[in-house]
């Protein structure tokens, strides 16, 4: 294996920036949804009456920021996916030819 | 109302009997595509992303959360929704961090990745230790589980239902190995979805398709409290911790980092988890809704009679609004579901004791494809007989605590390692190896001195540690004792391999 070759290309910037890219991308997502359900969790703790105040016949604002943390994960990883088919895959491409 | 549950039940054996025809003609079918090791484990890498992505559902949606969430809300509302997005956000987590590089990096186990840079001997052996403390007690749960769960549903004795279990998941796993798994997973996780959307589909046919005027009438019927965050979290950082267990727990299953193997790229991991994601959150807003209609028209009262623990809610809401033939198939529907479970945990667990530690530190890699095979499969027999042991030694306790026990190790041992061995360069074999011993000991220790062991089961006055879930203790610990010993002393190879590594887990492994 060419395996000094291809250290060097890491090396040489564009996979080790794409690599980078990807990270803090993944990063921020994690942090993003960590935000979403501890945020929750601590309404939860902290404010449950909050939480227990009634934004329309049947629902409450609980019941509301619960569902949307479930949807807030979905659009999470939609984005992800979105975003390495459609910027990743391909300057991966590239990198390997 | 008049129940039949707890008798035996025709249609819910009829439908049992069907569902084990149906995967035994799977197994044999399997069983011919299972001849290399590869194929055993991972199924030759064949499987699609659609499909992996079932499987995973298939794999992660158990019976207990699907009777625990849908009781839980019936009995107290709104607090059953903490559970409902809890066993969802660990997904994300999975995906962003760990699916792709596990798939570019490893063959068969976590461990594998963790092993690329480091020195092989040692962490094998600390990650076959996380490895099988995280099987072991999920398995003891599904046993116990399954065990009372049948003996209610269909009226069999609890010895009968725990061998009738662990038989059956031994045939899948020791023929068909990882696609006669994988296709138990995806028909159960077909079967889950439909039963659960069809039993949501007869309740909210009564409310106008409307879920919030489902809400409404269980608000109306027994205040607006059901809809408002009630006594579950009575202690904030119990319900963080829990929160932590099952958000980075679910990143250090084995069972689930397994299924990453069996696609062909890394771009069909991404994929499976994004469906994956999708059908899990779909199915545990489904059970919440479940657990509102169960609320409304069956009454919490008549719940906790059948089932002090209110586990009874699903089944009881399907024999009232489809009679006896849809209790039937909601009981065979949770009887295949921890059957999928439990034969996804066996196989990862056989994968830890054949390829962590007999090929890789026994036989320090040289063993053949027919010797590794064999010691698979012997695996998988020891496997299943201890998990048959620990179902019938264990009936009657209250086992529920070892699921989230499961998930702190897993999230806690496991995945603290396995997450800095692919992204931080300074890493070391001992940091490592120091992490997932610590983790995996210090989530045994503090869940044995937690309220949830001492006072609940131990019947002690007080507990030693405060909170019920030791995560938001052991995976700081963990992560700190890694970086720790890592710093202080480095170690020339791992660093110098990392470059490697970093490169493999964005182009795959070299000529494939």
């Amino acid at each position: 294996m060419s395996a000094e070759e291809d250290k060097a290309s890491l090396g040489s910037g564009t996979l080790r920036a794409l690599s980078a890219r990807r990270f803090r991308i993944a990063l921020l997502l994690t942090g993003a949804v960590m935000l979403a359900y501890f945020g929750f969790i601590l309404l939860v703790a902290f404010a449950p009456e909050r939480l227990g105040a009634i934004v329309a016949p049947g629902l409450s604002l609980g019941i509301l920021v619960g569902a949307l943390v479930i949807v807030f994960a979905w659009l999470s990883t939609w984005f992800y996916v979105r975003w390495m088919n459609r910027h990743y895959d391909d300057a991966l491409e590239r990198l390997r030819d | 109302m008049e129940t039949r549950i707890g008798e035996p039940n025709l249609v819910a054996m009829s439908f049992f009997f069907v569902f084990i025809a149906i995967t035994l003609g799977i197994t044999w079918w399997a069983a011919r595509r299972t001849k290399t090791t590869e194929q055993f484990y991972v199924a030759g890498r064949s499987i699609s992303a659609g499909q992996n992505g079932f499987a995973l559902a298939g794999d992660y949606m158990s019976a207990a959360s699907f009777l625990g969430i849908a009781g839980l809300v019936s009995t107290s509302g709104f607090d059953g929704l903490i559970y409902s997005t809890g066993w969802l956000v660990g997904w994300p987590i999975v995906l962003f961090l760990i699916a792709e590089p596990l798939r570019n990096l490893g063959r068969y186990t976590f461990s594998d990745v963790v092993a690329l840079r480091f020195q092989a001997t040692p962490i094998r052996i600390s990650a076959a230790l996380g490895t099988l403390s995280t099987v072991i007690f999920y398995l003891i749960a599904q046993m116990v589980g399954a065990g009372g769960l049948i003996r209610l549903l269909f009226g069999i004795s609890y010895e009968t239902a725990v061998i009738l279990v662990g038989v059956a998941m031994l045939a899948y796993v020791l023929f068909g190995g990882m696609i006669a798994t994988t296709w138990v997973q995806i028909v159960k996780a077909v079967l889950l979805l439909a039963g659960a959307t069809l039993l949501a589909l007869l309740v909210l046919a009564r409310f106008h398709m409307n879920p919030l005027e489902l809400f409404a009438a269980a608000a109306e019927r027994y205040g607006d409290a059901v809809l408002a965050p009630g006594q579950l979290v009575s202690n904030p950082w119990d319900a963080i911790s829990l929160g932590m267990a099952l958000m980075f727990g679910t990143a250090g299953l084995p069972h689930i980092l397994m299924r990453f193997y069996t696609v062909p790229s890394a771009r069909a991991a991404r994929t499976s988890v994004f469906f994956a994601t999708g059908l899990i959150g779909y199915f545990y807003l489904m059970t919440f809704v479940l657990g509102f209609g169960a609320m409304v028209l069956v009454g919490p009262d008549a719940i906790r009679a059948v089932d002090a623990g209110g586990n009874m809610a699903a089944p009881l809401l399907a024999e009232l609004l489809g009679g006896t033939p849809f209790l039937g198939f909601i009981s065979a529907v949770a009887f295949a579901t921890i059957l999928a479970v439990v034969a996804g945990l066996t196989l990862s667990g056989a994968a830890a004791l054949s390829h962590d530690l007999w090929v890789s530190v026994v036989r320090k890699g040289h063993a053949d494809s027919r010797e590794q095979l064999f010691v698979a499969r012997v695996s998988t027999i020891a496997l299943g007989v201890l998990a048959i042991a620990l179902g019938i030694t264990f009936k009657g306790q209250n086992v529920a605590f070892m699921v989230s026990l499961a998930f702190a190790i897993a999230a806690s041992a496991n995945f603290p390692a396995l997450l800095l061995s692919i992204f931080w360069r300074r890493c070391t074999t001992a940091g490592a190896v120091s992490s997932m011993v610590v983790g995996t000991f210090s989530t045994i220790a503090l869940i044995w001195l937690s309220p949830t062991v001492q006072i609940d089961i131990l019947k002690a006055d007080s507990a030693w540690f405060p909170l019920k879930n030791p995560a938001l203790v052991t995976i700081p610990l963990s992560f700190l004792t890694a970086i720790v010993v890592s710093l202080l002393r480095s170690e020339e190879g791992a660093t110098h391999r990392f470059a490697a590594v970093e490169q493999r887990t964005h182009l795959g492994p070299v000529g494939e």
